[in-house]
């Protein structure tokens, strides 16, 4: 019972580590069109601005205020990225859907190079709190604490992203914009300042997910960004394009799936266990969770 | 509709308040506007016709800036020609834009497609009217909350309406506001649209001939991205065998249609 618990906490955890990037992605694809590949640099933009800052950044360290300090620092350089890559490449390519898809393939390799060459491609050890070394026992099962901390960010940022859609303005034109972006602009709407502060909004969740995930595992590489994008993307796909819920649902199934096929049959077969699910939700439901098309 | 039709005697064009010179919208390989000149009269509804394809859905959405267009295009009080404008400036220029199919948001609730339109009116310096569409519309705001997707096509064509007169346009672009519509809703509409076009001048799309006849005073007719045909709508309403050859539809007079039935004339 207590190994359930554990694999099923390390399962949410792994969710909600796959919702914070699949959620900024997701409302992208909705409202843009844009497939952004290059959303994984966010997420290492977090992760290493975050161990830049409690490294550099005066008053930020790798424990207590000074780690969220240092987070806050990541988020931000994540958020300011994501701004800059809308504005300076996709928009440029507005509606052109191939070239923005090239384009941020090669942002996506271009920034796995670049902090290859500054950093090197070895791990590098992550600030750690030192109460997410620690156990929380529930029900006799010893959980990590750090499983605690991801799923709290991400039920903060699916809070927060679910009040911006339905309490504010901004959140009513996003909405609209994914079921209809042609018929907002006929309604007199720039939809494309919009898009700047979708792609903020996804690349500080990203670059939080960099940040916890970066906890989570001990450690950074370049690498870290591309590999959590490939489950992002499965996550946006089953969970329905352009759908926060959906997404949220198909994080949880993700990653529950993942650690429990792990555990269960053989190290590995988790993550071909997820391709089937895909495979599996393409063929019955290609609309996804939430019901939506592509 | 609401009695006798218009009076639509023969008379010289008034103002244009929308002046379009060879307008051209290539989509992919095919050259789907090829020069139109248009003419759209201040304070008159004006038709634009022709057979199913002929370019007059890419011809409204071309005005908008909805598919990319050369040409000229002059909207009067603009300074210069508006066609490299983005969408959403001509649209705050007061140019209000009723889709086909209504395009309703339809996760969206009533009040909630309604507010989209606030900036709409506000670009233009005047608050959201909606006074008039509550008037026009009550039965939307006993529907306030309900999901757009969930009403008939008759209320989501309403709502379609409804938003975009909330902005006060000047001109307001409608593309085939009936169809698909029954018998009854295709009169309910037609008297909504002849209360708008008290205020607002109308460019109108529309395959209902009574429609036509009931509400257009000048008409402009498409073929193959050209225009082949400009004039009074009732003289060309009254020559049967011309609108065969031009709209590809009986152009019988209806008796019973202009006496507020409106049962839809249209015969392929």
């Amino acid at each position: 019972m207590s190994t359930l618990l554990l694999l099923l906490a390390t399962g949410l955890g792994l969710g909600a580590l796959y919702f914070l990037v699949a959620s900024g992605l997701s409302l992208i694809y909705g409202l843009m069109g844009v497939l952004n590949f290059a959303h994984g640099a966010f997420l290492s933009a977090g992760a290493y601005g975050t161990w830049w800052a409690s490294q550099h950044l005066p008053g930020a360290g790798p424990d207590g205020a000074g780690f969220w300090l240092a987070v806050t620092f990541g988020v931000a350089v994540g958020a300011v990225l994501a701004a800059l890559v809308e504005l300076l490449l996709i928009r440029p390519l507005y509606r052109r859907h191939i070239e923005q898809v090239l384009v941020t393939v090669g942002l996506s390799l271009a920034a796995v190079a670049l902090l290859q060459g500054i950093w090197g491609s070895d791990p590098i050890p992550f600030p750690r709190p030192s109460w997410t070394a620690g156990t929380v026992r529930v029900a006799g099962a010893a959980i990590p604490a750090d499983r605690f901390l991801l799923i709290a960010a991400a039920l903060a940022v699916l809070g927060g992203l679910l009040a911006l859609l339905r309490y504010t303005r901004v959140g009513l034109v996003i909405r609209a914009g994914v079921e209809n972006r042609s018929m907002v602009e006929a309604l007199g709407i720039d939809v494309r300042r919009t898009f700047t502060l979708v792609f903020a909004v996804g690349g500080a969740a990203a670059a939080l997910a960099g940040a916890l995930g970066s906890v989570y595992l001990g450690s950074v590489t370049p690498q870290q960004g591309t590999s959590l994008l490939i489950f992002a993307f499965i996550v946006v796909v089953i969970g329905g394009l352009g759908s926060v819920t959906g997404s949220a649902a198909a994080a949880v199934v993700v990653g529950l799936v993942q650690q429990l096929a792990n555990y269960y049959a053989a190290s590995g077969v988790g993550d071909l266990s997820v391709v089937l699910l895909l495979a599996f939700v393409l063929l019955a439901r290609p609309q996804g969770l939430s019901g939506r098309t592509a | 509709m609401t009695g006798a039709p218009r009076p639509a005697t023969s008379r010289a064009p008034g103002e244009p308040l929308l002046t379009v010179r060879d307008l051209h919208v290539h989509l992919g390989r095919s050259h789907v506007l090829q020069g139109v000149d248009l003419d759209v009269e201040k304070g008159a509804v004006t038709g634009l016709l022709g057979r199913n394809g002929v370019g007059k859905t890419t011809t409204l959405k071309a005005l908008l800036g909805l598919v990319p267009r050369t040409g000229t295009i002059r909207l009067q009080g603009v300074d210069g020609s508006i066609e490299k404008r983005p969408t959403p400036w001509v649209v705050r220029q007061g140019v209000g834009y009723v889709p086909e199919d209504r395009e309703v948001f339809a996760g969206l609730t009533v009040e909630e497609n309604l507010r989209l339109a606030e900036p709409m009116a506000r670009a233009t310096g005047v608050e959201p009217d909606y006074d008039q569409v509550h008037q026009l519309f009550g039965e939307l705001y006993e529907r306030r909350k309900q999901k757009a997707g969930t009403l008939s096509g008759g209320q989501q064509q309403m709502v379609a309406l409804a938003r975009v007169l909330l902005g006060r346009p000047r001109l307001l672009l409608v593309d085939e506001p009936t169809k698909g519509l029954s018998p009854r809703l295709v009169t309910e509409v037609a008297q909504v649209l002849e209360r708008v076009a008290e205020r607002t001048t109308v460019l109108l799309v529309e395959q209902n001939l009574s429609v036509v006849r009931h509400l257009v005073q000048r008409v402009v007719v498409l073929d193959a991205g050209r225009v082949v045909h400009r004039g009074e709508a009732a003289e060309l309403l009254a020559d049967a065998d011309r609108t065969r050859e031009l709209l590809g539809v009986g152009a019988r007079r209806d008796a019973k249609a202009d006496a507020g039935t409106a049962r839809p004339e249209v015969t392929s």
